[in-house]
């Protein structure tokens, strides 16, 4: 993920502030540009938009989706909804959140993994499910999940 | 001879292999020199059969799965791609169990077609309806869709014609059309099934929406959690703007969430598409007057826009001739959760409980006892075995205090504990509450530590009292469904599984 820069954060502001309500817009191409909402871009999507600092941050502490910290550059984001909880979700919520040594949200201490609930990835018939790193699993298991992680070059504590 | 084979790459199918599987085929195409065409398409919805492969033969699409990339080799020594003998093969898609019994009205081509071939969408019925529309111009067009007897799929169950006739009314320079694809309800994908399978079929239900009522601008609002759907949406928009079916007298864009539960509440959706917090609004107005940026628009769930050509292009007459009551035309159901034959299921209003989780969906996955099934995602209730006999309609369901929603029907087996099940509604409630009325930004709260206390056996009686009240209060004072349904799912538990309230003293650690 490259660093913040401020310039380019400037053009993607710019690409997109003339669209009908830009705000959701222009934050999603911000994080994906940069991992998450600085600062500065808050108070430069306010200027952008014509907006107070304090609305941008408002939306972006609404939505699960916005980050103001960086998260590791894995990401597990684990389905914690009933269609799941049915095939054994919790319990393997538990064994994910041990084999990690995080609680959710967190990141793993070597700064490599990050796990995060998700309310419904709509994987529902092949539950339960997960996305690492973007990537769809279902029926998943602690040993696939584990493993599936691992190929990430990810260090897992055993 | 090209022969052409089907792939999905429906999310479910993905999320079970089926990119590996398409990979693994390709290659083993090239090394032994069998020409084969992969197309991409969307998911039948048998996906216990998932990754399935589907090929063109003389007799029809024959099918195979589940597919692993190890079982390709052998898939080509069987000679598949002639349809050959294989322990994987299920036969004749159409000939299924599964697939014969549905009336598959909405979801006629998911699963067949390239979703983002306009060619192939027309040529399997594709913007016939549309065409209609145009025919009949926007009166008639209105008057068809209400004469259908179609009403809101995403969960309100209002009748769709009354909500568009409310738009054309309107008297505004500029008025919308929202389609609502925020799908968070666990237990339900039909929206991401068709908007990934048939993508088309949601834009042409959106241009006719906007022909009926007279708006010109279109949104469609995606979870974030979708990102297959994103993708295909977008991709399917671009293709009907070069085709000009799209940016002439109507044109739209996809909307991303960012999620938050809420947003699929139409007034809070319009807020996020504002660029806001997703706060919930006090109705009136309603959004038919005044929604989004203030001007008359109509928000549609993607089933029910999704439903609206074929009604035009077959008739109201005929859609109306299925289902049961009130509840008229085809739903399709989601069978979720602990079920063995679990996937999407289109059928008539009108089928029981028991017939789609026991005879559809083969009991459970598990092969333990049903002991419950919770119906219309979150908000929904938990019904016993005890009422399967209950018909899939809006109103028999609300007769016994809960509701179909989405459709999702996600099944349990006896290991369930209807108690922690309580216990975590009011949790998901708290954590997805926009916060704007009281009783659900508080009442929720309230209601976990309410449940917290049962659990551990406190004051089992008193505390169970006032969760009824407090459930009453959420019900009666919420602004919307989130806070105002919670209850379904609380005392629907309370009320078919008292035993798991009252029944043995708790540890703490059982308190999560």
């Amino acid at each position: 993920m490259p660093s913040w820069d401020e310039k380019r954060a400037g053009e993607i502001i710019d690409a997109h502030k003339a669209m009908e309500g830009a705000t959701l817009p222009i934050l999603h191409a911000v994080q994906d540009a940069f991992g998450f909402i600085t600062d500065r871009a808050i108070e430069m999507i306010a200027d952008a938009l014509n907006l107070s600092r304090a609305e941008v941050h408002g939306v972006v502490s609404f939505y699960h989706d916005f980050r103001r910290a960086p998260a590791g550059p894995h990401v597990i984001r684990l389905c914690r909804a009933e269609a799941c909880q049915a095939m054994g979700a919790d319990k393997l919520a538990q064994q994910m959140r041990e084999t990690l040594g995080v609680d959710w949200h967190g990141t793993t201490t070597d700064g490599r993994v990050t796990l995060e609930p998700v309310f419904c990835l709509g994987l529902c018939s092949c539950a339960p499910a997960a996305m690492l790193d973007g990537k769809v699993m279902g029926r998943v298991d602690h040993a696939k999940l584990t493993a599936a992680t691992l190929t990430g070059s990810t260090r897992v504590k055993a | 001879m090209t022969v052409r084979i089907f792939i999905p790459s429906d999310a479910a199918a993905v999320a079970l292999g089926a990119d590996e599987v398409a990979a693994a085929m390709a290659r083993e195409a090239v090394a032994r020199g069998v020409n084969l065409t992969i197309i991409r398409t969307g998911s039948y919805g048998l996906t216990w059969l998932e990754p399935l492969v589907d090929v063109e033969t003389a007799i029809g699409r024959v099918a195979y799965g589940p597919v692993n990339p190890t079982d390709v080799a052998g898939l080509f020594d069987a000679k598949f791609f002639e349809g050959g003998a294989h322990p994987l093969s299920v036969g004749r898609i159409d000939d299924h169990p599964f697939m014969k019994s549905q009336i598959r009205h909405t979801f006629s081509r998911c699963g067949r077609i390239d979703p983002l071939s306009l060619a192939d969408y027309r040529g399997a019925g594709g913007l016939r309806g549309l065409a209609q529309a145009v025919k009949l111009g926007p009166d008639a067009t209105l008057a068809a869709v209400t004469e259908s007897g179609l009403r809101g799929r995403g969960g309100a169950g209002f009748p769709t014609g009354i909500k568009w006739k409310t738009v054309k009314d309107a008297k505004a320079d500029l008025k919308y059309i929202v389609c609502n694809a925020d799908e968070g309800d666990s237990g339900t994908f039909s929206d991401r099934m068709i908007m990934e399978g048939d993508p088309f079929a949601v834009i042409e239900g959106m241009v006719i929406a906007g022909l009926a009522t007279g708006a010109t601008r279109g949104y469609i609002y995606i979870r974030s959690e979708y990102p297959g759907a994103v993708a295909c949406m977008t991709r399917a928009i671009q293709i009907a703007r070069t085709d000009g079916l799209l940016g002439v007298a109507f044109d739209m864009d996809v909307r991303v969430g960012a999620g938050a539960y809420i947003c699929g509440e139409e007034t809070s959706l319009l807020e996020s598409l504002e660029g806001r917090r997703g706060q919930v609004r006090a109705k009136p107005p309603l959004p038919a007057h005044a929604g989004l940026f203030g001007k008359p628009t109509a928000v549609n769930n993607v089933i029910t826009l999704a439903s609206v050509p074929a009604i035009l292009a077959e008739g109201a007459d005929k859609y109306k001739s299925l289902g049961t009551g009130r509840s008229l035309g085809t739903i399709p159901i989601q069978l979720a959760g602990n079920v063995k034959y679990a996937g999407l299921y289109e059928a008539p209003f009108g089928m029981t409980l028991g017939q789609l989780v026991m005879d559809i969906g083969g009991g459970t996955e598990s092969g333990r006892p049903v002991r419950a099934v919770q119906v219309g995602g979150p908000l929904g209730a938990y019904f016993p075995v005890s009422l399967f006999d209950t018909p899939f309609d809006y109103e028999a369901f609300a007769g016994l205090g809960g509701l179909i929603g989405h459709a999702g029907v996600v099944v349990f087996d006896d290991t369930v504990d209807l108690a922690r099940q309580a216990r975590f509604a009011m949790e998901f409630c708290a954590i997805e509450s926009c916060g704007k009325c009281t009783p659900c930004r508080i009442g929720s709260v309230r209601g976990q530590e309410v449940i917290d206390r049962i659990l551990k056996g406190v004051e089992v009686d008193k505390h169970i009292a006032l969760l009824e009240d407090l459930c009453s209060t959420l019900k009666l004072g919420s602004l919307c469904a989130l806070g105002g349904f919670v209850p379904f799912p609380v005392l629907s538990a309370l009320t078919h599984f008292p035993e798991d309230f009252r029944a043995r003293p708790r540890s703490l650690a059982d308190v999560a």
